[in-house]
């Protein structure tokens, strides 16, 4: 692995039926990152276990009452490399609070497996992973059909396949889908094509995974730059220093150009881009810097700098789409906290338009929401946010919501 | 054309070592920006080296909106503590340091024995330390690559009163959007680097020129073979009955308490040949070198939930 390596985030959508843990065990050791002491911790608890083969997904199950009970209760992040790319899996578990913990895992992906089992098809957990991540925006699918060895490697059986769920598919407006046939267990089209799918002419699933185009910057919204933190350092050498720190978001910044910062509407020009490793002409998402302004103009944490000829909304009222996450049901009459961007606010909601099956895709009328729902909402904001439809940009049209009595976080909202 | 403009603009690619850069960096400024008294725990290791330089790139020409914390067992290698009171000089950055000795003084902390390793019971003078500065967020420089448990733990980690994980009660954690709430008398463990592998870190310490300790390096050793692993002689840990002394070449991968920190055999002088070595180890980081995650399946999940960063 070089310093040119650039990293994937994926995850992966299945239940553990369909191979799921099979497959990444199985990315893992043959891209060997599995180490000799997990190998064999792993290999004593199958043994213990009276499993035949070694459980893959016991490497996942970090925690002790998951490894007691045999269960996955959270998200768990896996790390390996290859010696073109390094990787980032979200493990999700496939059971109950599935919505809660594939929307959290996909909130940070770049790409989402979603494995189905060849003898059984599209089933309806198929098109709910497929609903979750159409909402989430991930940009990238893979379908993999897994099991072929159990369906003779049936050409006819993937084709069947790969039909329905495109039709599927299409509906959500989901365009970017590649279909890959393949057999965790025996391992053909995972690193290795294997000598069983002689039919199929397109990529691996490590090569799709080691070569798919990373888009840092899908959004087309143009720059945006929320404030994170002004630095001021008040030295003698650094007196007027005044830099404006956070991590652009979308698009790019050169000196000279002409901002606007929002909500105030003022405007300037970036004087300076300033990082720790020199000063740079120009700057691009994800980079974190700090930007010097030429006029001084009240800025805090919160504010947003775009480019005049790209602005976002400002408003105090949307609609957006929720996924509840707290056990504590949706109140309407209470206020909550919104973070959007850098800025925190309270909020309130005042309608629910639908609340979604996520299995069937119908659209509900609903009086509350419990944990796992998702619903379509109408939010009133105390200040203003500076924001893009999550469609357009993620960073921007994203946002959780906090329930102040507990502090804990209660939902994840994408911006209609 | 400055260098680090002529890089950017020639590549124009945004390797992985940028990304987790760019999201360190985020990360510790939303800490400064949200926490009321935040604290940086720095130990002199190498992974808390690589989170003061991203420090430095996230907050300079300023100094550290937050002091550095260590929490001393008395029982780390000399020449870390050396190098720790070394760079935080440097930096010209405030050092805090309270040692477990005070907990054994006061009797919050009582050892069944003088050789104990001192690693689990750096909770309690952390959570004392806490308290007595009343930080509302402690950064470390913990990884999800580390340990099965913190492959599960949130980059901003809920702590209560007590100082205790709960793992199966963590606040989700969406994009990059972090809950940094907490009522009074509570805290945040916060991880920035925790999506970085021991690869990344060795990468970037070589990238960014980073000095470290010597004793990561190849050197000459007394060490004393156990079923665990090697253990470097000390003045802590001594040959017991049968047991011979060896002098072997050795580097280690991890630097923790004296007592229960292993050297692994090496030859690798510097941080390109740590990376060649990294690249086809096949034992882990803590497997290959420390004891205390050894007793059992959970240890470091147990020592978490008591308030363990």
């Amino acid at each position: 692995m070089s310093n040119a390596t650039q990293l994937l985030r994926f995850i992966t959508a299945g239940s553990v039926d369909d191979g799921k843990s099979t497959l990444i065990g199985r990315l893992l050791h043959d891209s060997k990152s599995i180490f000799e002491d997990q190998f064999s911790a792993i290999s004593k608890t199958s043994a213990k276990r009276g499993m035949a083969t070694v459980d893959f997904s016991l490497l996942t199950d970090g925690l002790q009452a998951e490894r007691e009970q045999g269960i996955t209760i959270d998200v768990a992040y896996r790390y390996f490399a290859t010696p073109r790319r390094k990787f980032i899996i979200g493990d999700t578990p496939g059971h109950e609070q599935y919505t809660r913990n594939m929307v959290t895992a996909a909130s940070t992906a770049n790409l989402v497996i979603i494995l189905v089992d060849a003898r059984k098809g599209v089933l309806v957990q198929t098109r709910r992973h497929t609903y979750l991540a159409s909402l989430v925006g991930i940009p990238h699918i893979v379908l993999a059909v897994n099991k072929m060895d159990m369906v003779d490697y049936s050409e006819a059986r993937f084709t069947e396949i790969c039909a329905e769920y495109l039709k599927f598919a299409a509906q959500l407006g989901l365009t970017d889908i590649t279909c890959i046939p393949l057999s965790a267990l025996v391992g053909d089209m995972l690193v290795e094509r294997g000598d069983n799918l002689d039919w199929y002419q397109g990529t691996t699933l490590m090569n799709l995974l080691e070569s798919i185009v990373i888009d840092y910057d899908v959004n087309t919204t143009g720059f945006r730059y929320p404030v994170q933190w002004v630095c001021r350092p008040q030295t003698e050498e650094h007196h007027d220093f005044r830099g404006f720190m956070g991590r652009i978001e979308a698009g790019e910044i050169a000196v000279g150009d002409e901002i606007t910062v929002l909500p105030s509407g003022r405007t300037s020009r970036v004087k300076e881009i300033v990082t720790y490793d020199g000063k740079l002409q120009r700057a691009y998402a994800p980079q974190s810097v700090a930007l010097t302004l030429k006029d001084e103009i009240d800025i805090s944490r919160g504010d947003m700098f775009v480019r005049n000829d790209e602005l976002p909304k400002v408003a105090k009222e949307f609609e957006a789409m929720l996924c509840w996450l707290s056990e504590t049901p949706l109140d309407q009459n209470r206020k909550y906290l919104i973070k959007h961007t850098t800025r925190t606010a309270k909020c309130l909601f005042s309608g629910i338009a639908y609340r979604v099956d996520v299995n069937t895709l119908e659209q509900h009328a609903a009086a509350a929401l419990n944990m796992n729902d998702i619903a379509r909402v109408a939010m009133k904001v105390q200040q203003p946010l500076v924001f893009d439809s999550y469609t357009t940009d993620r960073a921007t049209g994203s946002f959780i919501v906090i329930d102040e009595a507990t502090n804990n976080t209660v939902a994840a909202g994408m911006i209609a | 054309m400055e260098l680090a403009e002529k890089e950017r603009m020639t590549a124009h690619t945004f390797t992985h070592l940028d990304a987790l850069e760019s999201e360190s960096i985020h990360i510790m400024r939303e800490v400064a920006a949200e926490c009321k008294n935040p604290a940086l725990l720095f130990s002199g290791g190498k992974d808390s080296i690589v989170m003061l330089r991203l420090a430095e790139k996230a907050f300079r020409p300023a100094r550290f909106p937050f002091p550095l914390v260590h929490i001393d067992t008395e029982h780390n290698f000399p020449e870390v503590i050396a190098f720790r009171d070394k760079r935080a000089a440097e930096l010209g950055e405030r050092l805090i340091v309270r040692s477990l000795e005070n907990s054994i003084r006061k009797g919050t902390v009582v050892l069944k024995s003088a050789t104990q390793s001192r690693n689990v019971f750096q909770s309690v003078t952390l959570l004392e330390t806490i308290a007595e500065f009343s930080f509302d967020a402690c950064m470390g420089g913990a990884r999800r690559d580390e340990e099965k448990s913190r492959a599960k733990e949130r980059i901003f980690s809920f702590r209560d009163e007590f100082g205790q994980w709960d793992p199966k009660n963590q606040r989700p954690e969406l994009w990059d959007i972090y809950n940094t709430r907490v009522h009074a008398g509570e805290n945040i463990r916060v991880f920035p680097i925790s999506n970085w592998t021991e690869m990344d870190i060795w990468q970037y310490i070589e990238r960014e020129r980073l000095e470290i300790p010597d004793i990561y390096f190849a050197h000459e050793r007394d060490v004393i073979q156990r079923p665990g692993g090697i253990m470097p002689v000390s003045e802590l840990v001594q040959p017991q009955s049968g047991e011979k002394v060896v002098r072997k070449t050795v580097r280690f991968r991890t630097v923790g308490d004296i007592t229960c920190t292993c050297p692994v055999e090496s030859n690798a002088k510097n941080a390109l040949e740590i990376i060649a070595e990294t690249a086809i180890t096949r034992i882990t980081e803590r497997g290959a070198t420390r004891m205390d995650d050894q007793t059992s399946d959970a240890s470091m999940e147990l020592r978490k939930k008591e308030g363990y960063f």
